[in-house]
């Protein structure tokens, strides 16, 4: 096999080499680029979203107005009031009620799908669950304005249907999918090892769970549980349509409120570029951006400590 | 022989309540969801006709169809997709076969995982900011799917990644010790093994691009046009954006109408998804290694 070959191919295969090994350094410099699109893409929010509220934040914006007022009025005459505590308070109340719906139910069934379901009935589980986390979120509002709506009416014998306890379960539905995904893969990731260990020493199987598996899938499911409030605090057409969206600090679960989302979803078509009203909603999308990037980061962390353990 | 001792026995008991409970927990999150969607379909299927998928609203989009809005749906899609894949996948490639393990590819996964967390409302304003006012496109179906296309980039990088470290790594040393560079052994063996996973990925996209409606409310989609687009730069309206606008902003809306739009979309969202799963489920049963 080992024919010496003509100075000629040599000279061309080493050409061709050559070329290889440009076409190789070149793509990667190409995907490169595509890696680094991902930074490029999160600064470049920031800073857009940066650039069109700053002239608020540098101008009407009062820190204390803005956090502490319960009045958020853009477009009073005598004089515009830009507060967002209620907001905040529609926002908190609907996700926090979502999260007490979403977090017991996400993790149980996260638990009977990775150890109890088997064969198919786990196969059907896990599509389903993949399935309902594909649930457009306008669909969901729609489903919360003419399905809960009445429903909510009937039970409780309310004026209002659209409210916390509304977008609260709406919310939770929509998250307890992902979280129930999450959850599933973090209880997965606890190696066999250790519940053939467990089962060894004549443990049950939910002394298992309870015992081993869980506190070695513990950062996982907490992972799973702060990317359900990432995604309930920033979620925006389901609560948008289903809570009733009007300014209230609630004092029940059957008060209408209005989140933070909303607000901006709401009020932006309506304001002119450059407005005072405008650079407000865009300085709300701010603070929407880095809390999310906080909740975000602390979940990575903590996810990546599993990794690391 | 072996007799179970009480504490066995109670421990069963025990077992036997809490696999009820979970599997009831299971039920009660999947149930009111089946019934919900049921109602979604008794009610809307009335509704749609063929006339009111390929016709235009009438009559202050009381009457008439929806076919402008399933349209500009599509050409949402279109344009997001022709954006964000090439970029998604050679951003998975890097990460999968090129990028070393330090602080500067930890950043880029942290910046994937931030970019699919942020709100969409959010998304929203930052492509109003950049491709509608800076990058001066207007409100337009480029811009719209632009912003579509950032929203939607990291299911795409995950996806790509997920089904290209799929394939073993004894491949890749075969092709090297061949003589192969990097490049040729990704392009003749790591992505023909890869890209029906890449293809899951993109119909997963597909999915969740054309369900959204907070990110194209401000940069493309409106409420109503009396023609159809003729370009990317002209604005359109999408099947997402129309149910918002048949719920809530029309007055006196016949009740079924909403009903049909929802069903039009859930349905080709759903559609599209099962489409996925099933390409993967397909893979795994035909997947040799």
């Amino acid at each position: 096999m080992n024919k010496p070959t003509p100075a000629s191919t040599r000279h061309s295969d080493s050409d061709r080499l050559n070329s290889d090994w440009f076409a190789d350094k070149l793509v990667q410099a190409l995907v490169f680029i595509g890696g680094v699109s991902a930074i490029i893409f999160i600064i470049g929010i920031f800073v857009f979203i940066t650039r069109e509220g700053v002239g608020f934040l540098l101008g009407d914006f009062s820190f204390k107005e803005f956090f502490l007022s319960p009045n958020w009025r853009p477009t009073s005459e005598n004089k515009a009031t830009y507060g967002i505590l209620a907001l905040i308070a529609g926002t908190a109340s609907v996700t926090g009620l979502a999260m007490l719906v979403a977090i017991p139910f996400s993790l149980g069934t996260a638990v009977f799908i990775a150890e109890f379901a088997t064969g198919k009935t786990r196969e059907f589980l896990k599509i389903t669950v993949e399935l309902l986390a594909a649930i457009p979120s306008v669909v969901w509002g729609f489903i919360g304005l003419a399905i809960m709506n009445p429903l909510i009416i009937d039970i409780f014998h309310v004026p209002v249907g659209l409210n916390v306890l509304n977008a609260g379960i709406i919310l939770g539905l929509m998250a307890a999918p992902i979280m129930t995904s999450i959850a599933e893969d973090a209880l997965k990731a606890v190696p066999d090892r250790y519940r053939e260990a467990a089962e060894a020493l004549g443990a049950t199987r939910w002394q298992v769970i309870y015992k081993v598996v869980f506190p070695a899938a513990k950062n996982g499911l907490l992972g799973a549980v702060l990317l359900g409030v990432g995604r309930g605090f920033g979620e925006t057409m389901a609560v948008l349509m289903a809570t009733g969206h009007s300014i209230n600090i609630p004092g029940s679960v059957f008060d209408s409120v209005r989140a933070l989302t909303a607000t901006i979803a709401a009020e932006l078509g309506e304001t002119a570029v450059g407005s005072t009203h405008y650079r407000a909603l865009f300085t709300i999308g701010i603070a929407l951006f880095l809390i999310t990037f906080i909740i975000n980061l602390i979940a990575d962390l903590v996810v990546r400590d599993v990794r690391k353990g | 022989m072996f007799e179970a001792s009480q504490i066995n026995r109670r421990n069963l008991a025990w077992q036997k309540v809490f696999r009820f409970m979970l599997g009831a927990m299971t039920a009660s999150l999947i149930l009111p969801v089946a019934l919900i969607l049921g109602t979604l379909v008794i009610k809307g299927t009335p509704v749609i006709s063929f006339d009111f998928l390929f016709t235009s609203p009438t009559n202050g989009m009381t009457e008439g169809g929806i076919f402008p809005a399933l349209l500009g749906t599509i050409l949402l899609v279109l344009v997001a997709l022709l954006a964000s894949v090439p970029l998604g996948v050679a951003a998975a490639i890097y990460l999968s076969e090129y990028a070393p393990n330090n602080w500067f590819t930890r950043t880029i996964n942290l910046a994937i995982i931030n970019l699919a967390g942020v709100p969409s409302i959010v998304h929203a304003l930052a492509g109003l900011g950049a491709f509608v006012l800076f990058f001066r496109f207007g409100t337009s179906i480029l811009a719209a799917s632009l912003t579509l296309a950032v929203m939607a980039l990291p299911v795409v990088i995950v996806a790509t990644r997920e089904s290209l470290q799929s394939v073993p790594l004894a491949f890749r040393e075969a092709c090297w010790n061949m003589g192969a560079t990097r490049w040729q052994t990704i392009r003749r063996i790591v992505l023909p093994n890869a890209v029906t996973g890449i293809l899951t990925g993109v119909i997963l996209e597909v999915s969740r691009v054309a369900g959204e409606t907070a990110p194209i409310m401000f940069t493309g989609a409106v409420f109503f046009l009396p023609f159809l687009p003729s370009s990317v730069f002209d604005q359109t309206m999408a099947l997402s954006l129309h149910l918002f606008v048949v719920s809530t902003q029309v007055p006196n809306m016949p009740e079924a109408v909403p009903y049909g739009v929802a069903l039009v979309l859930i349905g080709l969202v759903l559609l599209m998804n099962s489409a996925s799963i099933a390409l993967r489920m397909y893979l795994r049963g035909k997947k040799k290694w």
